[in-house]
């Protein structure tokens, strides 16, 4: 080793010591300097940013996961269940779980069967979302599925079968068309709902109940503060905030009642809609065809919602809330009124029935009866009960159009009549206004002449003219048609009655017109002479009735025999009809889109929904137990 | 093979004097003290940051006991023999260095070298050897050192410190090399010097950046600013700071920590634990750790003044002034003051080569301090 001489080593020992130890006290310095350094960094960290720290430490770990409230549950009036939420499962993906989304998808589609529309929304739905959010992609899985799936699962992180509730509509088509159905919300409705009130929601009511009472349905959502770790697992619940549930609903319509209307159609096309015109409140309402409600809860394929979108006999259209139709003579009642409270004619006047009938002056042109010879002379109640054509002629020419619009808009014609469903039709009540914003012409007294038995442009729904044979049946008294019946807000509290809307003021001013016009329309259905005579046989109360029918295709002289349509579809047929006459508690309206006669197609129809209706109305009175 | 025969007398002659260490240990009490109590404190931190796990803290007292033992059978051997051992050590560890980077393995970076029973890292020997061989090479010099000698130190201390670099890591290359330099600073190098050598060191800077790996570069651009991939390659540091800074003042106790009991901060129990340990404790907490820090750094320095020749004061100095820099590298990185490097807490970090080589080093301090008189008494 090279180790120093002796003399050296003890020479140089002193001055090396002395280096040795300023140095030391130098480096030691140093490292303190050093070490303040970072004590003022953890200073700078822990007192002046502390706050910013700690809220964000808090933001770590602790996310807010929303409780979805149960949708509410609809009844009927008697609390037969319509709307039902039952137990399902469903393909959840966490974005930002899934390093290749598209690749996943690919492979997760040979594993459970993913259409089209579900990754298009899919994709939709998750930019509208937060990375770590899970977004459902497949709803509805099956049980074989769900197995398939669960033995793959390994190969799909961040893809889970979740539970949840999904709507079922146990009565299937018989209510598609009052309750209608929830859908998955689209990408149009996510924008405009209110992001905290849905956050967490997949459905939305689209159509019928489901959708004009999506506010009270749907309910509140709940809050949960977790806090997570640094996978976003859940491990333990700070706070929790219970989700309301949506209300339960309880409808007018009475199931049993519905269920027989719907048959009584044997599958026709057409409406029917029952009213109690005490009150507005609809006791049926059926519209044939229809469709499963249940096809469209979990996405309905694109084959199922083009046949049924092109069908030919429109099962999508809601006919007794915007079919359009004829109302021919079902509008003679509210003709006869206007004309005896304009004081136009008085119930006795009477006029002769030859056939037809000439505006005066102009002699070319001839406006017939339904019978060629004419019915000969009769008053007001006749000219109801026999659907005397030339009687109403006459009386639209002399009330004028103007009149007669106003006062055929008392009864609701020509505007929806607010029922709370959505997508309503209004209708057409012909008059100068009409015409002239429609077609920018003039009005031509031929046109009123027609409208005086509902030809023409004259176009109703069903739900108005049950609104307008209700104001009949509850003697001038415009109630709004209504479909809520109660809201329940929690499964333990009594249902309370929905608040029923201030009916409009009753505008007969003579009583005695009203007394006349139903006598007319008693006389349609029990009088020999009447239209529909013989439909009230057996049935305890009076019925006061009117039929109509009318023709689906436009008649001229020419024509009148030539029609190629075989006649038991040569007309749109309608019946309309309040009982007991003198007390009504119930109205109702049916319409045929083809038929041969309101009182041969038509009436009968009306004539099951009303012996229904007695049945529970009046068990005794009916004679066999409910 | 060697016989048997020839190892037992060998085995006897250890074992005895590992007997004779325990029942008159040769210690500077107060730094035993203190050290006892950085362990203490370390096994109670790592408890915590481990959410509870007792077989991991198990593990790092082994580590401590074993390294304890170590540090009472170093402090029995005068620095005399350590002296006169030096050369061979050093030349040993080089070689060591070089077989790991041609055979050895670990996750990424040739470091461990399997030896069957334990897998050991060459660079942590040479963490001693290169301060040994640094005071060895001064003692016999004139001082303050030539210009000569100086260039023979920055090769002696540059050759260990570039392959464990190569390694890579770059974390023990600077405490390696940060030894030997401390050697030459406490041997009395010129301040001038000292500063035209800070002065080039700034200017090649920039050349450092072309030699880099990708990830230290990422590293480096994150430190810079960290925001810009808060999910990536800035997370350690974002969570890091935001574990430190919420721990505000006071803490928020033991094991209450939410950023390392809920796994945000990576790496909690090994690089990070300084941060689980400033969560939990606050600025308190981290004042009282650091005073200990320095209390132990000042009794190595301490030491190495009452030290009886060149070669013990520089050894001692250095080894103390390297213990500072784990701490303050650490301590940087955890606060977003430096770049991350992997260096350990001291006796805190779970993990074991870095425990035992620590312990070795203050049985190197031990070995001078109860040997700081010419004759023993």
């Amino acid at each position: 080793m090279n180790t120093p001489s002796p003399r050296t080593a003890l020479k140089d020992a002193r001055h090396e010591s002395t280096l040795f130890r300023t140095r030391a006290i130098a480096g030691f310095l140093l490292i303190v300097a050093c070490l303040s350094v970072l004590a003022g960094r953890f200073f700078y960290l822990q007192v002046n940013r502390h706050d910013e720290f700690i809220a964000r430490s808090d933001s770590n770990r602790i996310s807010i996961r929303t409780i979805v409230p149960s949708r509410g549950l609809i009844y009927d009036r008697n609390g037969v269940l319509l709307a039902d939420n039952v137990a399902a499962f469903r393909l959840e993906v966490v974005p930002e779980q899934v390093p290749h989304m598209d690749a996943m998808l690919d492979a997760l589609g040979a594993v459970v069967p993913l259409g089209e529309d579900d990754i298009q929304r899919f994709n939709a739905l998750r930019r509208t979302k937060r990375p770590f959010d899970s977004v459902p992609l497949r709803l509805k899985l099956s049980e074989d599925e769900i197995a398939r799936f669960s033995v793959e699962r390994w190969r799909f992180p961040g893809v889970d079968v979740v539970p949840y509730l999904t709507r079922f509509y146990p009565f299937g088509a018989e209510f598609a068309h009052v309750v209608g159905y929830v859908g998955r919300i689209d990408i149009n409705e996510a924008s405009r709902l209110d992001a905290d009130l849905y956050s967490g929601s997949t459905h939305i009511g689209k159509t019928g109940i489901e959708r004009s009472y999506e506010a009270q349905l749907h309910g509140k959502p709940g809050y949960e503060q977790v806090e997570v770790n640094a996978d976003k697992r859940v491990l333990r619940s700070i706070k929790r905030e219970a989700p309301t549930p949506g209300s339960n609903l309880y409808l007018t319509i009475d199931a049993r009642l519905q269920k027989v209307a719907e048959e009584a159609f044997a599958g026709r096309a057409g409406a029917a809609v029952a009213i109690d015109p005490r009150n507005g409140e609809v006791l049926a309402m059926v519209s044939v065809p229809n469709y499963d409600p249940n096809l469209f809860v979990n996405g309905i394929n694109h084959i199922d919602y083009n046949t049924l979108l092109n069908a030919e006999d429109r099962p999508l259209l809601n006919r007794a809330l915007s079919g359009n139709f004829l109302p021919g003579s079902t509008v003679k009642p509210y003709v006869a009124l206007a004309g005896l409270e304009l004081g136009v004619r008085k119930p006795e006047d009477t006029i002769v029935s030859t056939g037809e009938f000439h505006i005066p002056g102009d002699s070319k042109r001839a406006y017939r009866d339904d019978v060629r010879w004419g019915h000969g002379r009769v008053d007001l109640r006749e000219a109801i009960a026999q659907s005397v054509n030339t009687y109403f002629y006459g009386l639209a020419l002399e009330m004028g159009i103007d009149r007669f619009s106003s006062m055929m808009a008392k009864f609701g014609f020509g505007a929806p009549t607010g029922i709370d469903l959505v997508g309503e039709g209004s209708g057409v009540l012909p008059s100068k206004e009409w015409k002239r914003g429609r077609y920018n012409q003039a009005w031509y007294p031929g046109e009123t002449v027609i409208a005086g038995i509902g030809q023409g442009a004259w176009v109703v729904t069903p739900i108005q003219l049950g609104q307008a044979v209700s104001v009949i049946a509850a003697r001038g008294v415009r109630h709004t048609p209504r479909l809520l019946h109660a809201v329940q807000d929690g499964i333990n509290t009594e249902p309370r009655p929905a608040p029923m809307p201030q009916p409009a003021p009753n505008f007969i001013r003579n009583p005695a017109n009203w007394t006349a016009v139903e006598e007319g329309m008693i006389r349609v259905v029990n009088s020999p002479s009447g239209t529909a005579h013989g439909l009230g046989a057996g049935f305890p109360y009076t019925i006061a009735g009117k039929t109509g029918t009318a023709e689906r295709f436009s008649r001229t002289d020419e024509e009148w025999t030539s029609i190629g349509t075989s006649p038991i579809q040569r007309h749109q047929v309608l019946f309309e009809c309040f009982a007991p006459a003198d007390d009504a508690r119930i109205a109702v309206v049916v319409a045929l889109e083809a038929g041969r006669s309101g009182a041969h197609d038509a009436a009968p129809i009306a004539r099951k929904i009303l012996d229904t209706w007695l049945r529970f109305d009046d068990p005794q009175l009916a004679g066999t137990p409910p | 093979m060697i016989e048997l025969g020839a190892i037992e007398p060998f085995l006897m002659r250890l074992r005895l004097r590992l007997l004779r260490a325990l029942q008159r240990p040769a210690l500077d009490l107060p730094l035993l003290g203190a050290l006892l109590l950085l362990a203490t404190i370390g096994l109670t931190t790592l408890y915590s940051a481990s959410n509870l796990d007792r077989h991991l803290v198990f593990n790092q007292g082994a580590r401590f006991v074993l390294g304890g033992a170590l540090m009472l059978l170093i402090a029995r051997v005068p620095p005399t023999v350590l002296r006169n051992w030096t050369p061979w050590l050093y030349v040993a560890s080089l070689m060591l260095l070089i077989v790991v980077e041609v055979l050895g393995e670990g996750r990424g970076a040739h470091r461990w070298l399997d030896l069957r029973i334990m897998r050991f890292q060459p660079s942590e020997l040479v963490k001693l050897t290169l301060p040994m061989m640094a005071a060895w090479y001064l003692h016999a010099r004139e001082l303050p050192p030539r210009l000569v000698a100086l260039a023979s130190l920055a090769l002696l201390i540059g050759a260990p410190a570039l392959l464990i670099a190569k390694e890579p890591d770059l974390g023990t290359a600077l405490l390696v090399a940060a030894s030997g330099v401390f050697a030459v600073f406490l041997a009395g190098l010129a301040w001038w010097r000292i500063g035209l050598a800070l002065a080039a060191l700034g200017a090649i800077a920039p050349l450092a950046w072309h030699f880099m790996h990708e990830y230290q570069r990422n590293r480096l651009r994150m430190f810079l600013d960290p925001e810009s991939d808060p999910l990536g390659n800035g997370w350690h540091i974002i969570q890091s700071e935001i574990a430190v800074g919420s721990g505000g003042l006071f803490g928020k106790g033991w094991h209450q920590g939410t950023q390392s009991q809920l796994e945000f901060l990576p790496e909690h129990t090994t690089d990070f634990v300084f941060a689980v340990f400033s969560e939990e404790w606050g600025l308190i907490g981290v004042l009282l750790l650091l005073a200990l820090y320095i209390f132990i750094v000042g009794r190595g320095l301490w030491i190495a003044s009452n030290a009886r020749d060149t070669y013990s004061r520089l050894l001692a100095g250095s080894i103390s002034m390297a213990f500072f820099v784990y701490v303050m590298v650490n301590g940087g990185m955890i606060t977003g003051l430096l770049p991350v490097v992997g260096v350990p807490l001291p006796l805190i970090s779970y993990g074991g080569t870095s425990a035992v080589s620590l312990f070795a080093g203050f049985g190197v301090l031990m070995s001078i301090h109860s040997h700081r008189r010419l004759l023993p008494r």
